[in-house]
């Protein structure tokens, strides 16, 4: 047990929870019973606030430990967070001002909201709803995963601590909704800077220098697998690059990202903090180089239960070189680091529950205290689930269902983001590209071993071509073989769908509304209630 | 909710032809061959590690020059919307 670092990490954690009770009154909103006002804090932040609560909310936890911990254990193809987090803004940056306006204009508080209206399905939007919060709550629970392994470190093999601080986080994300995690960002963010920064500056000085780091990261995996080497091989190129650029279009399709898109004021606003967020990507691929030099550090990840958990290796690395205070404010950064995500996660999946399935069909006239309250209650419940998700289960079946969700989120691309450029596709023939897409991909996944694991499925999210009979080493992103699916299938069951004449849906948004912008609406407080 | 508030504004758009800088680090992160190289080394790190590194900086100036430039070729522009709105 390290107890300073324990003692360092208790106090920071104390002093975050209270700034998340007591954010219920920033900005002194006039009351937190709207999901407008609890769940987006009224659509008014700014860009500051906004760059700091899409960047908090973006980089979890899961991330810091995660990313370094794949490439220490897969080599260069690990490294494939780097590139992702590079495009995904810039990619959205033209798309999420189009949804933030026809958000904005029709009160809608999540994607499958924006697609009820524009396709007037609410079966649709229940298939949106449905990946969003599939995708979610395996999210959620991997963020327990970095928590876990920081406190395997310090040397807290219990459940009780985990439970204890998403207990102290269910409370203050239903006291205050958006608004704790939001402020909780600030404290997020300024620490993941200092900790990188002293990490990158400190860290491969004192472990012989860059180039002896990467020597002995080149022959570590010239030594073991042939196939990962420190470089991309032939075979995986074309994965490295599908991989990256569909995890970037799937990014801004969760339910979390778009949750903190819609908290913003302005047009102006979203584009701001977009063009600013590739600074998060910039310390994000810091963290990346931390897994190689973990590996030149000679840090070996901690067993438990008889299997090496090399999430531990980044928190282990901090504790082997950084002095115990340092290491204490470095395990605090992680553990806080996972609440901000954590919180709007089970915001965003509570309000896909209230809005789309609670209000389309078991309460037509919730009022907005009413579907405030079903959103609030719901987020305990999804926290609830995640905690039972890693206590429960082997924590290899969360990292299985969110390489499943990485898959199935993108399929509600063409739903959302399509659908903001044009109405042309038919709700049947969305409908069917969707199950088209779902179907695929889970079925890729299903039949991808992973050999060095010894598992028969759910082995990775690299789709081996040979599958389909080609002779090739070639892999791809399975997520983007099954939106190519899903978009072919869509484009196909539309046009015999309006070539046999099948009702479409009824689209309640005008071509203006995607350009809505702050001064073309009245005062949030004088709005109209939708019934 | 749905019913219109504001009388519709005569053709706005993003459409900007700096959103084109948008696509340098869309496209260049995608050209593996490009950078899966171990030379040349900077500070003793393979090419492959430190020239994407680079990339996230690159989409910081691809995106910000975009917004910001965007912005003040549309300033003029948008005052006439504005104005053709109160017409309208």
């Amino acid at each position: 047990m390290h107890v300073t670092e324990l003692v360092i990490t208790i106090i920071l954690f104390v002093l975050v929870a209270g700034v998340g009770f007591w954010a219920a009154r920033w900005r002194q909103p006039p009351h937190l019973h709207s999901l407008d006002e609890w769940s987006l804090a009224g659509r008014k932040f700014g860009s500051w606030i906004g760059w700091f609560m899409l960047g908090g909310d973006l980089y979890t936890a899961y991330t810091f430990v995660a990313v370094p911990a794949l490439l220490y254990g897969t080599g260069a193809i690990g490294f494939y967070a780097v590139p992702y987090t590079a495009i995904e803004y810039p990619l959205v940056f033209l798309i999420l001002i189009r949804l933030w306006s026809v958000c904005r204009k029709h009160g809608y508080v999540t994607p499958a909201d924006y697609v009820r209206g524009r396709f007037g399905s609410p079966t649709l939007a229940l298939a949106i709803a449905l990946t969003g919060v599939v995708a979610t709550m395996p999210y959620i629970a991997l963020n327990l995963i970095g928590i876990q392994a920081t406190l395997q470190v310090i040397g807290l093999n219990g459940h009780w601590p985990l439970i204890v601080a998403f207990v102290v986080l269910a409370a203050f994300t239903y006291r205050s909704g958006l608004r704790a995690p939001a402020l909780i960002a600030f404290f997020k963010d300024v620490l993941v800077y200092l900790l990188i920064i002293v990490a990158i500056a400190y860290i491969p000085a004192h472990v012989g220098g860059w180039g002896h780091v990467f020597s002995v990261f080149n022959a570590h995996f010239a030594s073991v697998k042939p196939h990962n080497a420190f470089l991309l091989t032939n075979s995986n190129q074309l994965q490295y690059a599908t991989l990256a650029f569909g995890s970037a279009a799937a990014i801004f399709l969760y339910p979390h990202a778009i949750t903190g898109v819609l908290s913003t004021r302005s047009r102006d606003v979203v584009k701001r903090s977009i063009a600013w967020l590739p600074v998060y990507s910039i310390v994000l691929g810091l963290i990346a180089m931390l897994g190689v030099v973990a590996l030149a550090a000679g840090i070996k990840p901690l067993v438990s239960g008889g299997k090496a958990n090399t999430n531990t290796i980044i928190p282990g690395l901090f504790e082997s070189v950084f002095p115990h205070w340092f290491a204490g404010i470095a395990f605090a950064t992680i553990i806080i680091g996972a609440l901000v995500p954590s919180a709007v996660m089970s915001i965003a999946a509570a309000n896909l529950f209230t809005r789309n399935i609670y209000k389309e069909y078991f309460r037509r006239n919730a009022s907005d205290r009413e579907q405030a309250e079903v959103s609030k209650i719901t987020s305990l419940v999804v926290k609830a689930g995640a905690v039972l998700f890693i206590l429960g289960l082997q924590p290899q079946f969360s990292i299985n269902l969110q390489l499943i969700g990485g898959v199935i989120i993108l399929q509600a691309l063409p739903s959302v983001f399509i659908g903001l450029y044009t109405r042309w596709p038919h709700r049947a023939g969305l409908l069917a590209g969707w199950v088209a897409g779902m179907g695929t991909g889970v079925a890729m996944l299903y039949v991808t071993p992973n050999t060095a694991a010894g598992q028969a499925h759910w082995g990775g999210s690299a789709f081996a071509l040979s599958h389909l009979g080609i002779n090739t080493t070639q892999s791809l992103y399975t997520g983007f073989i099954a939106v190519v699916i899903n978009l072919l299938v869509t484009a196909l069951v539309t046009l015999v769908a309006k070539a046999l004449r099948v009702p479409d849906g009824r689209d309640e948004t005008a071509a203006v509304d995607y350009y809505t912008d702050e001064a073309d609406m009245p005062e949030p407080e004088s709005e109209a209630v939708p019934a | 909710m749905s019913a219109d508030l504001s009388p519709p504004v005569a053709r706005r758009s993003d459409h900007s032809p700096w959103n084109y800088l948008l696509l340098i680090p869309i496209v260049l992160p995608l050209l593996t061959f490009l950078y899966n190289s171990e030379t040349p080394r900077l500070f003793g790190i393979p090419f492959f590690y430190w020239f994407q590194m680079l990339l996230a900086p690159l989409a910081v100036i691809a995106s910000v020059s975009a917004f910001y430039l965007a912005r003040r070729t549309k300033g003029a522009r948008s005052i006439d919307a504005r104005s053709n709105r109160r017409e309208g």
